[in-house]
C-alpha cells in the first residue's frame, strides 16, 4: 500500500536548513493498522504530511497504491487526496458553518458529485458512525468524540484506501478516545489501511504495528500484543 | 462555467456567513448609494442653476444709464447721462453683431397705478421695442406681444403680466381685447405675458413712443438691452465699442465708472458655467474618492475573510479542493456579493434621487412660482449608465481585490493552514 525508500525531507527557514527526515524506509501493506509514535521534532507529522500528499519531500520515494507520488502538480495532489486518502485530525478540522451531514459530503462535492446524491451517501456514513440524528447540527454543537465520529465519516466517504489519522484521540478524554480507536478498528477491518499518528502508548497499543520515529529515522518497530481491544 | 454544484456550495457559503455578507455587501451597497446621491446633488444643482438662465436670454447685454463721477470736455461730474432714441437706431445701424435691440423707458413714478373698472393697483409700467419679449425672455401666453406697428403708431395697446390680470380682472373676465388705464389713460390689452422666472409677472409693457409721447418723455430712453449671436468670448469686445460709442457722444471721462453700467449675460453666464464645471469636477472627485473607499472596504474586507477562512481553506484542499477550485470560490462569492448590493445601492440611490425630483416638481407645479422661489435645485437625477457603470466597476475592483488574498490562500499548503494554533 505505502512504499517509503530513503526519504529525505529539509525545510530551509532563511539561512537555516533543518533536516527533518533523513532516510526514511517505510513499508505498509494493505489493511494494515500503523501507529508512528516519537517525540516532537522526531518528523512524524512531516512524515505524515508527506503520506497524506500535502507536502513534498527531496530525495527517495513514495509510492502508494503502487502510484508514484513525486512532484506532483497541485491539481493532481488535490485529486490523488480526494480520491486515495481519508484524513481525521487531532482538532476535527470540522468546516463551522456546517451541518454534520455537509461536512461528511465535502469530499463528494469534490467529486464532482450532485447535492441530492452526495448527500444521501453522507446519511448513510452518518448512520455508520451512530449519528444519524445529528445529520442537521452544527460542529458547535456537538461533543468532541461526536466531531471526530463526523469527522471519520467525512474521511471515509470517498472510500479511501488509506486512512490518516494525526492524534485523533489528542483532544479526547480517554472513554471516548477508545470509542473513537474502537470505531478505527472496525474500519480497519472492514479494510482500510489505517496509519495512525500519536504520542498516546495505549492507543498505539491497539493497532498492529508500531512505528518508532527518532531524529528523523525509524529507531525501531514493535509489534504489540492483540487483544488490546477493549 | 454554469455548474449547479459550485453555485449551490457558493450559496450555503453565503447564507450561512450572514454578518460577513451583510458587511461585505452594505460597504458596496452604501458606496453605490452615496455616489449615486452625491451625483444627484451635483446634477440636481447644475439643473437648478441652469433653470434660472431661463429668466433672460442668456446672450443679451444691457447699457444702463449713470451719473458721471468724472470732469471731461468742460463738463462738471454729476451729470445725469439719457439714452435716446437714436442711440438704438445707430446701434442698430452700425453694429451688424447686434441682433435684437430693445431701449426700456419707465414711467417718470416708480409704480404706476394701473385700473380696471373699480379695481386698481400699482405696477411698474415698462415702455420697450417688439424685440424685448425675447431679451427678456418672457413667454405671450395670449395674445401677441407689441408689434413695431404699435411703436411706429404710436398705439396705445398693453401687455400685461399674467399677476397683473389676476389682480384687475374677475375670473370671468375676457381681458383681452378690453382696456385698463394707466396713469389715467385708457390702454387696450393686446397680450398676456408670464415671465419664465415668476419674477416679472407684475408689469405693464407698452411701446416705447407711445410712452414718450404720453408721459412727457421726449426721445428719451432709460437702457438699452442688445442680444448678440457672436462668440461669447468675442461679446466683451462687442461691449466695449458699444460703450465707447455711448461714452463719445455723452462725452464722459473714458476713466468714469459711474456714468455707464453695462451688464452682460454673457459674462454672467460664463462666469456660472465656469461654476458648473468647478461643481462637475468637485462631485468627480468626491466621486471618484467614494468608489476609492468603497474599493478599499471591500478589499478590507476580502482580505480579513480570506483569512479568517485560511483553516477552512486548508481543510477543503485536504479533502480534495484544488487551488483553482478555492480561487473561484472566493471570487465568485464575491461577485455575487457585491453586485447584488451594488445592485440594491444603486436602486436605493436611484429612488431616493428620483423621490426628491418627483417632490421638487410637484412643488413646483402647485400654483406660479412665486418671485425668488428661484430653484437652487431641480431633477438631481443621475445618468443610468454612469451610476451602472460605477456599480461595475465596485464589482470589478471588489472581485479583483478579493483574487489576490485568493490566490494566497490558495497556494497555503493544507499543512500550513491546518497546524493547530
Amino acid at each position: 500500500m505505502v512504499d517509503i525508500n530513503e526519504l529525505h525531507k529539509s525545510y530551509i527557514n532563511g539561512k537555516n536548513k533543518l533536516h527533518v527526515l533523513k532516510g526514511v524506509n517505510l513499508h505498509i501493506e494493505a489493511g494494515e493498522m500503523v501507529s508512528i509514535m516519537g517525540s516532537s521534532g522526531s518528523g512524524k507529522s512531516t512524515l505524515l504530511n508527506i503520506l497524506g500528499i500535502l507536502d513534498n519531500y527531496d530525495k527517495g520515494t513514495y509510492s502508494l497504491g503502487g502510484k508514484l507520488i513525486q512532484n506532483m502538480s497541485e491539481t493532481k495532489a488535490a485529486r490523488y487526496r480526494n480520491e486515495m486518502i481519508g484524513f481525521v485530525f487531532q482538532s476535527f478540522n470540522l468546516i463551522s458553518f456546517k451541518t454534520a451531514l455537509e461536512n461528511v459530503a465535502l469530499p463528494l462535492y469534490y467529486k464532482g458529485m450532485g447535492r441530492k446524491k452526495r448527500n444521501l451517501v453522507a446519511m448513510s456514513y452518518l448512520e455508520k458512525v451512530g449519528l444519524e440524528p445529528w445529520a442537521n447540527h452544527l460542529p458547535s454543537e456537538m461533543s468532541g468524540g461526536q466531531k471526530q465520529r463526523v469527522a471519520i465519516a467525512r474521511a471515509l466517504i470517498a472510500n479511501p484506501q488509506l486512512i490518516l489519522a494525526d492524534e485523533p484521540t489528542g483532544a479526547l478524554d480517554t472513554h471516548t478516545s477508545y470509542e473513537v480507536m474502537n470505531l478505527l478498528r472496525e474500519i480497519n477491518e472492514a479494510g482500510k489501511t489505517l496509519i495512525i499518528v500519536t504520542h498516546e502508548h495505549d492507543i498505539s497499543q491497539m493497532t498492529d504495528r508500531i512505528i518508532r520515529l527518532r531524529d528523523g529515522v525509524i529507531e525501531r518497530e514493535e509489534f504489540p500484543v492483540k487483544a488490546a481491544t477493549v | 462555467m454554469f455548474d449547479l454544484n459550485i453555485w449551490q456550495e457558493i450559496g450555503s457559503t453565503i447564507r450561512k456567513n450572514r454578518l460577513r455578507t451583510l458587511l461585505t455587501g452594505f460597504s458596496v451597497a452604501w458606496g453605490i448609494f452615496m455616489l449615486i446621491v452625491l451625483l444627484g446633488a451635483g446634477n440636481g444643482l447644475t439643473h437648478g442653476m441652469q433653470e434660472n438662465f431661463a429668466d433672460d436670454a442668456v446672450n443679451s447685454i444691457w447699457f444702463n444709464n449713470g451719473t458721471t463721477s468724472k470732469a471731461w470736455m468742460g463738463l462738471k461730474p454729476g451729470r445725469d447721462i439719457v439714452f435716446d432714441n437714436d442711440d438704438l437706431t445707430y446701434i442698430k445701424a452700425n453694429f451688424p453683431e447686434v441682433d435684437l435691440i430693445s431701449g426700456r423707458f419707465w414711467l417718470p413714478w416708480n409704480n404706476v397705478t394701473v385700473s380696471h373698472n373699480t379695481e386698481y393697483s400699482s405696477y411698474q409700467v415698462l415702455a420697450c421695442g417688439s424685440a424685448y419679449a425675447e431679451i427678456e425672455n418672457a413667454t405671450v401666453t395670449k395674445g401677441r406681444f407689441i408689434s413695431d406697428l404699435d411703436d411706429n403708431e404710436n398705439r396705445k395697446v398693453a401687455v400685461v403680466g399674467q399677476e397683473v390680470i389676476d389682480k384687475l380682472f374677475k375670473p370671468e373676465e375676457q381681458a383681452l381685447g378690453d382696456y385698463i388705464k394707466i396713469n389715467n389713460v385708457m390702454f387696450r390689452v393686446v397680450g398676456i405675458y408670464q415671465d419664465n422666472t415668476g419674477w416679472d409677472n407684475k408689469r405693464v409693457y407698452i411701446p416705447m413712443h407711445t410712452a414718450q409721447s404720453l408721459f412727457n418723455g421726449g426721445n428719451r430712453v432709460h437702457n438699452i438691452a442688445i442680444t448678440t449671436k457672436i462668440d461669447p468670448k468675442e461679446a466683451p469686445l462687442l461691449e466695449a465699442k458699444i460703450k465707447a460709442y455711448l461714452m463719445h457722444k455723452y462725452k464722459i471721462h473714458p476713466e468714469d465708472k459711474k456714468a455707464i453700467f453695462v451688464w452682460n449675460r454673457l459674462d454672467d453666464y460664463s462666469r456660472t458655467m465656469n461654476v458648473f464645471s468647478s461643481i462637475t469636477l468637485f462631485v468627480a472627485i468626491i466621486g471618484i474618492m467614494t468608489i476609492i473607499s468603497g474599493v478599499v472596504g471591500v478589499s478590507n474586507i476580502m482580505l480579513i475573510t480570506v483569512k479568517e477562512r485560511t483553516r477552512e481553506f486548508g481543510v477543503r484542499k485536504a479533502l480534495g479542493a484544488t487551488p483553482g477550485s478555492i480561487v473561484k470560490m472566493v471570487i465568485f462569492e464575491a461577485v455575487i456579493i457585491t453586485a447584488i448590493a451594488g445592485y440594491v445601492g444603486l436602486l436605493g440611490g436611484i429612488g431616493l434621487t428620483e423621490a426628491i425630483s418627483a417632490v421638487i416638481e410637484q412643488g413646483i407645479q402647485q400654483g406660479p412660482r412665486q418671485p425668488g422661489q428661484a430653484t437652487m435645485f431641480r431633477n438631481p437625477t443621475v445618468d443610468i449608465t454612469l451610476a451602472t457603470g460605477a456599480t461595475i466597476l465596485l464589482v470589478i475592483s471588489g472581485t479583483l481585490a478579493g483574487l489576490i488574498p485568493a490566490m494566497r490562500a490558495a497556494k497555503i499548503r493544507p499543512i500550513e493552514a491546518l497546524r493547530d494554533e
